[in-house]
């Protein structure tokens, strides 16, 4: 990569969503989307020809800024002209920044800009591609390709988004203090879509899907530095931490998915997990327990567990307890059965099992942990009819074929 | 920004005569400190779907049919006009409304059709 290629790519990296989140203070969030990809855009051309900026950031900055204007005035005719004359001025009052700047000083809009796009007021699927769009620069394509969804689709969404904030009144700003924890999960819980998605994904064709779960990771990363006293962000920041540190190990050399307890726990990963622990630990230390902190204490039992017979089911039964009382679910009930039978109590997880059985009829992993109990009771031809109950539940390959492996192991009729 | 809080009620099972009686007092309260923050830019409560009558004009012919446009579980029962600062803030003033326990509230941004100049 030539020097320039670099560092667009580093500025794309550290500045896409500064220069946006700075821009959208006085444009709004869709007009500083267009200006700053206006600028990058500028970027790949004026870069390998005039050579790289001192400054990339504030080269960038002053880019878009101009663009932003260049555009108003374009619109003018349409737009409410009072409306866009202030906008002007209030651009053009700033000035280009000082080169001697430090750039630290300059005010950091990306928790404004994360909040806005994840604002309650529009659609989850929205949210999911307005963040990775606004707050973490891929492309429109890109955002397709990873969710295996049309490019219009997604584009449509982006536009409906922009044009909701903008015509709505979606105040473009942190929350106030008491809808701070509703807001704040709303972030959260777009975030770790994009990590499941990605991390699902990672086991499926991959082809050139982008990596969505080091994209969560980055964004989660950054609203730590942004909300160092969130202990749920910790929270999060660990799980995917700790989720992503098994990687390497979930996929079996024909591309099958391998269940934790038979996954080679030498692959995984030790710097993943020595991070991941520690960012939990920051999160405990606060004092204010929260969903993702005790699923993210639940991945940090099973990272430290020699063997999966090792693990110290007893504690992992009691975090989905706490877990059911601070996020009620059936599937954590489901969890929390299956943690209580391996933890030495299996008529606890049964009655547990059964208690859900209703709601979660249709659900594979409901089928395959009720067979899983009944093998561990030793109750081979009620194993296999739950697996032939999951089977005929399930469409997806992966998941057939390891449901036929288990099943295989079981005596009974075939 | 101006919005419009449309007010969504059960078109079955709304509050007996003696229930609304009782509501009576918060919509007046409500509708108070709307005023008292200075937001308040108008409103009304409309009467019982049943007294509905809907007006189409088809190949230049006035069609009138007895009752609403469409057969629905929540029918526009009335509706606010504010003037707030954001989203948010009329979000705040529509969770308020008394019928948001058993009906719904669409928050509608108000289009500005002659403020172009």
């Amino acid at each position: 990569m030539t020097d320039a290629g670099a560092a667009l790519e580093r500025a794309f990296h550290d500045e896409w969503a500064r220069v946006l989140a700075a821009l959208a203070r006085h444009v709004g969030v869709g007009p500083a989307e267009e200006a700053t990809a206006d600028a990058f855009a500028a970027a790949a051309a004026a870069w390998p020809r005039d050579g790289v900026p001192d400054r990339p950031g504030a080269w960038l900055a002053v880019t878009a800024r101009r663009r932003a204007v260049d555009r108003i005035r374009r619109d003018r005719a349409q737009t409410r002209r009072a409306e866009a004359a202030g906008t002007l001025r209030a651009l053009e009052a700033q000035g280009d920044p000082d080169p001697d700047e430090d750039e630290t000083a300059v005010p950091d809009d990306r928790l404004r800009l994360i909040f806005t796009c994840c604002h309650p007021a529009l659609d989850p699927a929205v949210r999911v591609a307005l963040t990775l769009r606004a707050a973490g620069g891929l492309s429109t394509r890109e955002i397709a390709r990873a969710f295996l969804l049309p490019e219009p689709t997604v584009a449509q969404r982006i536009v409906r988004a922009k044009r909701k904030i903008a015509v709505a009144g979606i105040r473009y700003a942190v929350p106030a203090d008491h809808d701070l924890p509703d807001r704040l999960a709303s972030v959260l819980d777009v975030l770790y879509l994009v990590f499941n998605e990605g991390y699902e994904a990672s086991a499926g064709p991959v082809l050139d899907r982008p990596d969505l779960s080091a994209e969560a990771l980055r964004l989660t990363r950054l609203l730590c530095v942004l909300m160092p006293d969130e202990a749920e962000v910790l929270g999060l920041l660990a799980l995917m931490l700790l989720t992503d540190a098994r990687r390497a190990a979930r996929v079996g050399p024909g591309g099958g998915l391998v269940p934790l307890a038979e996954q080679d726990r030498t692959r995984w990963d030790r710097r993943a997990i020595a991070e991941g622990t520690g960012a939990l630990e920051r999160a405990l230390s606060r004092r204010i327990p929260g969903p993702f902190q005790v699923q993210a204490a639940i991945a940090a039992l099973h990272a430290a567990a020699p063997s999966d017979a090792a693990t110290d089911w007893p504690q992992i039964a009691a975090l989905y307890g706490r877990l059911a009382q601070l996020a009620p679910s059936p599937v954590v009930e489901l969890n929390r059965a299956v943690a209580l039978t391996f933890a030495g109590d299996p008529a606890a997880g049964r009655a547990l099992l059964e208690a859900v059985r209703e709601p979660l009829g249709r659900y594979v992993p409901l089928h395959a942990a009720d067979a899983e109990l009944h093998r561990r009771a030793g109750d081979d031809a009620a194993a296999i009819a739950a697996y032939d109950r999951a089977l005929d539940l399930s469409a997806n390959d992966a998941q057939r074929a390891e449901l036929t492996r288990r099943r295989a192991r079981l005596s009974g009729p075939a | 920004m101006e919005y419009a809080l449309l007010l969504y009620g059960p078109t079955t099972g709304g509050p007996s005569p003696e229930e609304a009686a009782a509501e009576h007092p918060r919509w007046t309260a409500y509708t108070q400190e709307l005023i008292d923050a200075g937001v308040h830019r108008g409103g009304q409560a409309l009467q019982w779907l049943d007294t509905a009558t809907t007006v189409r004009e088809r190949g230049g012919e006035r069609l009138l049919s007895d009752g609403p446009f469409a057969e629905t579980k929540e029918a526009l029962a009335g509706f606010y006009l504010i003037d707030v600062p954001d989203l948010d803030t009329a979000i705040e003033w529509a969770a308020k409304i008394p019928l948001v326990g058993r009906g719904s509230v669409e928050v509608r941004p108000i289009m500005n059709v002659g403020a172009a100049a």
